[in-house]
This record gives structure tokens, sequence and C-alpha cells, in this order.
């Protein structure tokens, strides 16, 4: 028996993906939700390191989608590291690398989480559309987004 | 000190110039950029390609004022360090970022009386000679509203989701 009142469930491996600025800024934000689980975060620029201290860190490089060999090489790198992780749960806050690693995630038989960028005030992203259906949680951060059928409001990362 | 920032990710010249030009009209010593990779070079502000986040955030602790794209990551660092923002939108078609997102989330946020915004070039001079007149906006804590995180949480632990 653990006698400890929390966390009430099994720790989980999480996956926290996001590319640099906004969207690494808005996934630290979530970090409080991640207590009592094991978390690995993947991203973009070596010097994040400092901001996740003590935590599992992995880079990958940086893609957009003009740019085809490094998506593959992207997507080579994450499903390397996905492999070894083996994650309960994908997050991410975009844009790129979260949506390769939601689409590996369910793969690999993950439940995942998209978390579109608080920055895409009038429409989804692009990418946020694309993951739509392999997303088991799909999110905007504004309320006049959110529609039957469409991403769901929960709040924001404000 | 003004401390400029346009981000990391892709150039933004027409914000780093107009800086730049109007630091030099005025003379002013007290500008630093992070100018990531903006290909103009300025002649009279200090600047720097990227900075790592600890020199990133000891910048911003310095800076009186904050000027940058209105990108997400610099909002919500103003936001946090209660530092007024000055932001300018990069524009879709002049190719400086995917779309007009920029100026959309600009708007909105002007709206919500959390930056103050230059459209262009040109209202960012006239602004930045009225830098005084930037005002803070509340300061926000570190982490996501309770409600996003409850959700995410509970999705985490294995609770259905409607």
């Amino acid at each position: 028996m653990n006698s400890r009142a929390s966390p009430q469930t099994e720790p989980k491996r999480i996956l926290a993906i996001a590319s640099g600025g906004g969207h690494w800024v808005q996934l630290l934000r979530l970090r409080p939700a991640f207590e009592g689980h094991r978390v690995t975060y993947v991203t973009v620029n070596e010097g994040y390191r400092t901001d996740v201290a003590g935590e599992r860190f992995h880079l990958i490089n940086d893609a957009t989608r003009w740019d085809k060999f490094g998506l593959l090489k992207m997507g080579l790198r994450l499903a390397w590291i996905m492999a070894r992780t083996r994650p309960h749960v994908v997050i991410s806050t975009g844009a790129a690398p979260g949506y390769f690693a939601i689409r590996l995630g369910r793969i690999l038989g993950a439940r995942t989480v998209w978390i579109d960028s608080i920055a895409n005030v009038e429409r989804l992203s692009m990418t946020g559309t694309l993951v739509r259906e392999h997303a088991d949680l799909w999110l905007t951060q504004w309320a006049h987004l959110a529609e039957e059928g469409g991403p769901r409001y929960a709040g924001s990362v404000l | 000190m003004i401390f400029v920032t346009v981000g990391a990710q892709m150039p933004f010249d027409r914000m780093v110039r107009a800086v730049d030009e109007w630091a030099g009209e005025r003379r002013r010593g007290d500008v630093f950029a992070q100018i990531g990779p903006t290909e103009w070079r300025p002649g009279h502000v200090k600047w720097t390609q990227f900075l790592q986040p600890p020199e990133f955030a000891q910048r911003v602790a310095e800076a009186k004022v904050i000027v940058a794209h209105a990108g997400m990551g610099s909002i919500i660092t103003a936001m946090t360090t209660g530092k007024p923002i000055l932001v300018m939108p990069r524009r879709g078609e002049l190719k400086e970022t995917r779309n007009d997102h920029q100026l959309a989330t600009a708007q909105r946020f002007l709206e919500l009386g959390k930056v103050a915004v230059a459209f262009d070039e040109n209202e960012l001079k006239d602004r930045l000679d009225r830098l005084d007149e930037v005002a803070a906006a509340g300061r926000v804590g570190p982490w996501a509203s309770e409600s996003l995180l409850s959700t995410v949480r509970g999705f985490i632990s294995g609770e259905k989701t409607p």
C-alpha cells in the first residue's frame, strides 16, 4: 500500500514536446500538470535545457513543412527518442515537432494532447488543423474558436 | 535599457533596421537587441543573434521596456516579469512569418491591454519617441490557468474527456 495522498494515479511516462520561442514558453507553463509523472522534454534548442534542469531532455532539429529533408531528419530522430521513451501520453503546444510526435505517439499506443498556441487568435494553426484526428484531447486557447466537433476550450496558458 | 528581441527563429530586418535607425537619429546608447537570423547588421544598437535563457532573463530584468516582434514568447515574458512591451507584428506577405497571425495576436493583446503595438516601421519610430507612455500590464504568474492545468492533469491520469 502506498500511504501517500498523491499521486492518486500510477505515474505515467509523458513526452512533452514543442518547437522554440513561444511554443516552448507555453509548454513550460503546463509543468504543474505533469507533477508526479515521469516527463521527457523534447525541443529544438540546446539552450532550453536549463529551463528544465534535472529533467529528461532531448534535442531535435527544427524544421518547417517546406523543408522535406529537415522534416525527415526530425521524424527519424523523434522516432528513435520515442521508441526508447515509450510514452503513455504525448503532449504538445506546437508546432511541426509536436505534429510528428502525436502521429508517432498514436502508432506507439500513446494518448495524445494538442494545445494550439495562444498566438492563433483568429483560427487554429495549420498544424493544429492537420493534427485533429490524431489528438485525443484537442484544445484551442480561445473560447471563440471552440466548437462542436471542433477543438475544445479549457482555459489558456495565461 | 531598452531590450529589443525579434525571437531566434526568423529574420525581421524591417524591425531591427527601424530600431537601429531610430537609435542613430536619437543618439541612444541604451538599446540592446537579440536579432536572431536577421541579416541587417545594426550600427547603432548593441546586438547579438541569440541569448541563452539565463542571459535573456537577465537582459529582460535590466530592461525598462521591451520592444519585440509580436511573438508569444516575448509577450508572455513581458507579462510574467511585469515589463511594459511594445510589439511590431511580422507580416505574412513580406515573408516575415508564415501568415498574418502576429497581426491578429497583436490586435487581440492590444484590446486586452497587455501590449502597445506599432503596426509598421514608421509607427515604431514614432512610438519609440514616446516609449514612456507604454505602461506595464498586470503581472501574471508562472503557470497556465487552473482550468487548463486540471484538464491536462485529468487527461494524463486517464479520466475520460467529453
